[in-house]
C-alpha cells in the first residue's frame, strides 16, 4: 500500500493522477480462513483491521452479500459522542471516542473526524435533570459534558431558537464538546484499505446462506453464495441481519430490526457549527463539510427489513426541526433513505462468545452504532483473537438478558439512541 | 405509510391510527413464579424477528382502541392479512390463493 501524503498528491499532480493505486483488491475467496468476518460495515472491516494490527492474526475474509460499507455504516447520520449514563456504556462509547481522536493517522485516510460538539437540549423540566443526571455520571467516569443556559446555548449555535413561545422552548442543554461527527464512507473505506494491506480478504457480493458445524459443535465455515469457506472462528457483524444468521447456527436473539431514516438537504453555505440532538422531540441535526444538512428521525415502529420507512416518521422530524431552527423551514430536502438497525430489550449492544464454540457476534447497536465503530472493532477483535472478552466489552454479553445483569440505557435515555 | 385493516373496523386505515405491539402470539407463562431463567428469556427477551412473514400485534388506538394480530411480509412490509385477537395463526396459503 503506498502511504496517502501531501506529498503524494504533489507527485501525482506532475503524472496526470496515473500512480494512485486500487484501495483494496477483490480476491478469490480462499478454501480456509483462521477468522471470518460476516458483514463489511464499519464495525467488521474494523474488527478485521484491529485483529491484523493489534493480534497478529492475518488470514481472514471479511465477506458481505452487498458492497462494504453499503448498510447502516452508509446510511447514518454520523455522530460521534459517548455522553452515557452507565458505567459499561461511558466505558465502551469514550474508548471509541479516543480511538476516533487519531484515526486518520492511524489509517493513514481521512476520516474527517470533527470534534465540533453535541448538545442535546432540554425542552422540560424531566429533560433537565435527566441530562444533569448525565452530566455527574459523566463527570465521574471521567467524560466531559456539560450544562448550558439557553442563551450559552444559543451563542455556541446561533440558529438555535431560544423564544419562550417557541412550540418546544429550550430550557438548557447538555454540550458534549469532544463529540462531533465523522466521514461515515471514509470510515468503511479507511479500514477497508488499512485491512486489505495487512492481507485481509474483503469479498463483496458473497452472501452468507448456511453456517456449518463439527459434530462436536463446534463452528467449521460458513456456506455462502460462492460456495463453502472454512474457518475457525466466525464473527457476525451483521446489524439489522443479525438474527436470520444466527438462526443458521440455531441461535434465537434477543433483537429486533427496525427501518430508521435519515435524510439530507440541498446544500448550502456553512450555517450549522455543531450537532444538536433533541430527544424529546426525536431529531438530530449537523451540517456536513458538502454543506447539506443531515437529519435523523425515530425508528418507525413495526419490524422490517425493507430499508425503507413511513414519510410520516420523517414529516414529523422536519416540523420539529422547523420549530427549533426557523432559518431552515424553506430549504429543500434532497434524499431520504432508511437503515435496517437491530435493538436490544436494553437498547445496548451484544459483543459476545456465544454457545456455539467458534461463534462471536456483534450486534444490537440500535440506533446509534457509527460513533462506537473504532472501539466495537477493537475490543470484538480482542474478544475473537483471545476468546474472551476484552475487560471493556465484558459486561455486553449475550446471557445478560437470561441473568438480568442489563445496561439498561433504554430506561435511561427513554428513547431508541 | 401502512395502511391497515382492522379486523373490527372491517376498514383499511392509515398507520397513523394504529400502535404497533411486537411479536404476536407471545403466551405469558401462568406459572411465571416457578419458570426457569431460561424459559423467562425465551418468553420475555428472544424475539422471531423474521426476514419474511412476521405475525405481529397492533392496536387500533386511534379508532376502536381494539388489540389484533397481523401476518405481514417484513421485506416488502405488505400485509398477507389481520385477524382478531386469540384467533388461530391464519393458514397463510388460503389467504393468499383467496387474493390471487
Amino acid at each position: 500500500m503506498r502511504k496517502y501524503s501531501a506529498f503524494a498528491i504533489a507527485r501525482e499532480a506532475l503524472r496526470s493522477h496515473k500512480g494512485w493505486e486500487k484501495q483494496w483488491d477483490s480476491p478469490e475467496p480462499r478454501a480456509a480462513y483462521d477468522v471470518v468476518i460476516v458483514g463489511a460495515g464499519g464495525h467488521g472491516l474494523a474488527t478485521a483491521y484491529y485483529l491484523a494490527k493489534e493480534h497478529g492474526v492475518t488470514n481472514i475474509a471479511v465477506l458481505d452479500k452487498g458492497w462494504l460499507g453499503g448498510g447502516n455504516t452508509g446510511r447514518n447520520t454520523t455522530i460521534i459522542r459517548s455522553n452515557y449514563l452507565y458505567d459499561e456504556s461511558a466505558a465502551l462509547y469514550d474508548h471509541a471516542v479516543k480511538l476516533w481522536d487519531g484515526l486518520s493517522q492511524d489509517l493513514n485516510y481521512n476520516v474527517m473526524y470533527s470534534a465540533r460538539g453535541v448538545m442535546m437540549l432540554a425542552h422540560n423540566v424531566h429533560d433537565e435533570q435527566v441530562f444533569k443526571r448525565h452530566i455527574h455520571a459523566n463527570r465521574l467516569n471521567g467524560v466531559d459534558n456539560e450544562w448550558l443556559s439557553p442563551a450559552e446555548a444559543k451563542a455556541y449555535c446561533p440558529p438555535l431558537n431560544i423564544a419562550s413561545s417557541a412550540r418546544y422552548p429550550v430550557v438548557g442543554a447538555a454540550l458534549q464538546r469532544r463529540g462531533g461527527t465523522a466521514r461515515h464512507d471514509a470510515v468503511a473505506w479507511g479500514y477497508a484499505r488499512a485491512a486489505a494491506a495487512r492481507g485481509v480478504h474483503i469479498i463483496q457480493n458473497c452472501a452468507v446462506t448456511g453456517i456449518r458445524r463439527s459434530a462436536d459443535g463446534a463452528v467449521e465455515g460458513v456456506e455462502t453464495t460462492r460456495g463453502f469457506i472454512g474457518a475457525k472462528k466466525v464473527g457476525v457483524v451483521a446489524a439489522g441481519n443479525t438474527t436470520p444468521i444466527m438462526e443458521m447456527a440455531g441461535l434465537r436473539m434477543p433483537l429486533e430490526s427496525f427501518p430508521l431514516q435519515a435524510l439530507v438537504s440541498e446544500p448550502v453555505k456553512p450555517v450549522f457549527p455543531c450537532v444538536v440532538m433533541s430527544n424529546t422531540v426525536h431529531a438530530y441535526i449537523s451540517q456536513s463539510d458538502k454543506g447539506e444538512l443531515v437529519i435523523g428521525a425515530g425508528t418507525d415502529q413495526y419490524t422490517s427489513y425493507s430499508q425503507t420507512g413511513g414519510l410520516h416518521i420523517l414529516s414529523h422530524t422536519l416540523e420539529a426541526i422547523c420549530e427549533m431552527f426557523p432559518i431552515f423551514s424553506r430549504m429543500k430536502m434532497m434524499r431520504s433513505w432508511g437503515g435496517i438497525v437491530d435493538v436490544t430489550p436494553d437498547r445496548s449492544p451484544i459483543l459476545a462468545k456465544t454457545p456455539v464454540r467458534g461463534l462471536y457476534v456483534n450486534c444490537g447497536w440500535g440506533t446509534g452504532g457509527f460513533k462506537a465503530t473504532p472501539g466495537s472493532g477493537h475490543v470484538f477483535a480482542h474478544t475473537i483473537a483471545r476468546d474472551e472478552p476484552h475487560k471493556i466489552n465484558a459486561a455486553y454479553t449475550l446471557e445478560r438478558f437470561r441473568t438480568g445483569r442489563l445496561i439498561d440505557e433504554a430506561a435511561a435515555a427513554a428513547v431508541a439512541h | 405509510m401502512l395502511l391497515i385493516r382492522c379486523p373490527y373496523c372491517e376498514e383499511e386505515r392509515p398507520e397513523l391510527e394504529f400502535r404497533g405491539a411486537g411479536e404476536a402470539h407471545i403466551a405469558r407463562p401462568t406459572n411465571i413464579a416457578e419458570i426457569s431463567d431460561e424459559e423467562f428469556e425465551a418468553f420475555f427477551f428472544l424475539r422471531d424477528n423474521p426476514r419474511g412473514v412476521t405475525f405481529e400485534r397492533w392496536r387500533h388506538i386511534h379508532g376502536c382502541g381494539r388489540f389484533f394480530n397481523a401476518a405481514r411480509d417484513t421485506v416488502s412490509d405488505k400485509f398477507i392479512t389481520t385477524y382478531k385477537a386469540g384467533e388461530p395463526k391464519p393458514d397463510l396459503d388460503a389467504v393468499r390463493g383467496e387474493k390471487a
